[in-house]
């Protein structure tokens, strides 16, 4: 949801009110903290795309001593440089699609489940089976049982809408 | 600026490579890509979820916060009213004296047997004593939508009644050997929920006991359905079937959140009787439940002074409503009527905020407090928020409050009562007023831990609060909220849950969502679903209020150039609003169109899409302000329409506006008001028919059908 896009007057104070807000949303006990295992849906929401390792570097630069909390206070400067500097930008559509078509190696313009769950749950930062069974339940063909994933990349990109 | 190659990804390739505008050549590189791209959507969809929750609740929460509001202010009324003014007397009959009469004029006024069953009446017969085959037939009946005959509901309630008269506050249940027993949360007329869990679980017997933990009723559309299934069962399994009465069983609140409403449309001649029966019902449901001295099953939860003793002796059916403070074996009338000092919400010696930001804030709620003001000052005060700028007409300063007749035992075991009913946990330490919601308090987990070790006890369960998988625990796992009835606030928003607990007593949890197609929804669909329903709620919120937008927005556009900031924007709404919800991060679903961060103020309210029919009145505030207080002009109605006719007079009309105007502070003509009256008194004879007047102003929603 960054605004960021077009506009280069995006003053610091814009960015702030809007990593206040994102963050507000998972402060339940409105005292400027969330519980750490929340972040990684924060900084999502804010438009980045970190990859696990990337969350995990921030975490720590976040973090206090394990609390497993985390403080508006320590978060808003290191995330308002991530979003200043455009720290982990969009995946382009093109890139994505090469990327699903890597993996799609007879080119068949879709891809089986069982081959999108081995690459995903043997390969790069790993899918728990948790999240492999969303991922088929929510972007497979329920008729076809196949991820049509050139439709899907233009979809989900824009606005993950019904 | 990178493409997004991570240092992950850098450091898996076998060679170094510039990061940019480098295809992914390798499989783990491509499987990096989407795994990232993927985790990404999820999380703004979580994130989306978690926003609909908020607004969800919070118009929720703000509702029962605006009915409890309501309600102090007809105490105050009473309170300051001379005996004859009209407006009392509109009101006066919900503070009235029950009336303790005999068992014989009771059985004499809910008389079923006066009642004829015609032969056309093709719904279930019903034969007493109550048996297991009665009870299933009845619900195999009402699953298939038939309707109990008035005369068997009668009946089946007056069992009901005798019954739970014999029963004690506190229902002592004994977790034997091979019985394992069943605890449900909230159904609020959730029929298919209830169905679901007897399906999973089995029906109730001497084998299977359950605990029901109130708030049966309200908001879905099957409250009496559920509650004839449930007292049934109460009559042919009474050891094994324990009813903890909720906020909602409260025919107070149910003037609201249309339990009423439900009673009098399905049973149009005897719905009264129906209703007036249930109070007296609700009034005698058991407090509390508790399983081996060790578990505590309560609706709402616990506050500092909860007194389990205290709690069993108390004469819990003088509480025909909670949210009524206790009568007195009587000294007469004005005595009686001063009694209300005291606020609903629960008072702690150190009155603390529960946070600082203004997001649940009530920051004109008259807190009566005999303690915090001198007296004068305090009549003053109530007089001023009540919109009167002289004391009112006939008080007397020496009607002191120091003189009335509520000891401090009354008002002590009243707030236990509400406790228990209405207060919500919460994270930090300590026990305060329940400000959201009006009623109770909320209290921390030292509370819990304090409570628990003078009482005995070593789990508290309680439901009152709707939960995304149907239960929670909190405060150290020593509490647990159980809510039973899934798509509460729309399909897909959250599952309901049950417990199942043996002798052990460790809870096991099995959840579910009612739904008519056989697959779950996806987070995805769900959060679409829920999303697109809290987005409604919310627009409709924006409209009723948005003259008070409009002129919040004007103070940032000195200009008047018809545009202002989307940080304006996002703090003019949460001004005038009060919901605490997160504005900016909504933003993008409320505000379509922005340019350079300004948005066109004007244009986006009629983007609302709301439309309201068109009546030819020549004032057009009051109509704002007739869509702003819609649920208060019905509660409002329904109480003065005391022969539940459904039909009030011109006159009662224009009184229920001079009601309305008075706790609102606004000031409305009697030109405008006898305009509206003439103008919804559609077949103009004199009567105004409440279902047709808020039909007439219920809000469409034209987005809907394009």
């Amino acid at each position: 949801m960054a605004e960021s896009k077009q506009s280069a007057e995006v003053t610091v104070s814009d960015v702030h009110k809007t990593i206040r807000a994102a963050f507000e949303a998972f402060d339940y006990e409105s005292n400027n903290t969330v519980d750490v295992r929340e972040i990684g849906t924060i900084i999502y929401s804010l438009g980045c795309f970190p990859t696990q390792a990337d969350l995990h570097d921030l975490i720590a630069e976040v973090e206090e001593d394990h609390t497993g909390f985390i403080q508006l206070d320590s978060f808003l400067p290191v995330m308002s440089k991530v979003l200043l500097e455009h720290k982990f930008p969009p995946i382009p559509e093109d890139l994505l699609l090469q990327a699903f078509e890597v993996l799609d190696k007879e080119k068949k313009g879709y891809l089986e489940p069982e081959e999108l769950m081995k690459y995903m749950t043997q390969e790069g930062e790993l899918f728990t089976q948790e999240e492999m069974d969303e991922m088929l339940t929510a972007l497979a063909d329920h008729e076809k049982n196949v991820v049509f994933y050139k439709d899907l990349i233009s979809q989900l990109t824009i606005d993950p809408d019904m | 600026m990178g493409c997004g190659m991570g240092k992950s990804e850098l450091r898996l390739k076998k060679c170094e490579k510039d990061s940019i505008s480098v295809p992914a050549a390798t499989a783990i590189s491509a499987a990096l890509l989407i795994q990232r791209w993927y985790r990404q959507h999820v999380a703004r969809l979580e994130m989306r979820r978690r926003c609909t929750w908020n607004i969800f609740q919070s118009i929720e929460y703000a509702g029962e916060q605006d009915q409890i509001k309501l309600y102090n202010f007809f105490g105050f009324l009473m309170e300051h009213f001379t005996p004859a003014s009209s407006e009392r007397n509109l009101i006066s009959h919900i503070f009235r004296k029950d009336e303790i009469c005999r068992d014989t004029e009771w059985e004499r006024y809910f008389c079923y047997k006066s009642i004829e069953v015609t032969k056309t009446y093709s719904g279930p017969h019903l034969t007493f004593p109550m048996t297991f085959c009665g009870v299933s037939k009845l619900m195999e009946a009402l699953k298939h939508k038939q309707q109990l005959h008035a005369r068997y509901v009668l009946q089946l309630l007056g069992e009901t009644w005798r019954l739970l008269r014999t029963f004690p506050n506190i229902s002592q249940v004994i977790a034997c050997h091979t019985k394992q027993i069943t605890i449900c949360g909230d159904l609020h007329g959730h029929l298919e929920d209830l169905l679901l869990i007897f399906y999973k679980n089995g029906l109730p017997s001497s084998d299977k006991p359950y605990v029901f933990n109130g708030d049966f009723v309200d908001r879905g559309k099957s409250s009496l359905e559920i509650l004839l299934i449930l007292f049934g069962f109460l009559l042919v399994y009474p050891n094994d079937v324990h009813l903890n009465r909720g906020n909602h069983e409260d025919h107070i609140v149910n003037l609201r959140y249309g339990f009423t409403k439900e009673v009098l449309g399905k049973y149009r001649v005897h719905g009264k009787k129906i209703l007036k029966l249930l109070q007296m019902i609700f009034s005698w449901l058991p407090l509390a439940t508790v399983i081996d001295n060790k578990v505590l099953i309560v609706h709402g939860g616990i506050s500092d002074t909860t007194d389990l003793d205290k709690i069993a002796r108390v004469d819990r059916h003088k509480y025909v409503s909670a949210l009524r403070p206790p009568k007195m074996n009587g000294h007469g009338c004005p005595v009686e009527d001063r009694r209300r000092v005291c606020s609903l919400t629960y008072h702690s010696s150190a009155p603390a905020h529960r946070h600082d930001l203004p997001r649940h804030s009530l920051q004109n709620t008259p807190v009566y407090s005999k303690s915090d003001f001198p007296v004068d000052d305090e009549l003053n005060r109530k007089c001023r928020l009540a919109g009167f700028d002289q004391p009112c007409c006939e008080l007397k300063k020496s009607d002191s409050y120091l003189e009335s007749k509520m000891t401090e035992t009354d008002v002590n075991e009243w707030k236990q009562i509400v406790a228990v009913l209405w207060s919500d946990p919460m994270p930090q330490n300590g026990c305060i007023p329940n400000e959201v919601r009006g009623g109770g308090c909320y209290w921390g987990p030292d509370v819990t831990e304090e409570v628990l070790r003078r009482n005995n006890l070593q789990l508290l369960i309680r439901s009152h609060e709707c939960k995304q998988d149907g239960y929670e625990f909190c405060h150290n796992r020593r509490v647990i909220t159980i809510f039973s009835a899934s798509n509460y606030y729309e399909v897909g928003s959250n599952r309901g849950a049950f417990i199942r607990m043996g002798p052990d007593l460790v809870p096991h949890f099995i959840q579910y969502q009612a739904s008519t197609t056989c697959r779950e929804l996806t987070l995805r669909q769900s959060v679409g679903w829920t999303e697109r329903s809290a987005l409604r709620a919310l627009r409709e919120q924006l409209f009723l209020h948005r003259s008070d937008l409009i002129s919040a927005f004007q103070k940032f556009d000195p200009n008047n150039k018809g545009t202002i900031s989307l940080t304006h924007w996002a703090s003019s709404t949460e001004r005038v609003l009060n919901l605490g919800l997160p504005w900016r991060v909504l933003r993008p679903q409320l505000v379509s169109s922005t340019q350079h961060g300004m948005m066109d103020y004007q244009q986006w309210i009629k983007e609302l899409s709301i439309t309201e029919p068109k009546l030819e009145i020549s004032d057009n505030s009051i109509l704002d302000t007739m869509y702003k207080n819609h649920s208060n002009l019905e509660t409002i109605f329904r109480i003065i329409d005391t022969d539940h006719s459904g039909l009030i007079s011109l006159k009662e009309f224009h009184q229920t506006w001079e009601l309305l105007s008075s706790h609102l502070k606004t000031e409305i003509s009697a030109k405008a008001i006898e305009d509206l009256a003439q103008s919804i008194d559609f077949n103009k004879d004199g009567n105004i028919d409440i279902n047709e007047f808020l039909e007439a102003f219920r809000l469409v929603d034209i987005s809907a059908h394009t």
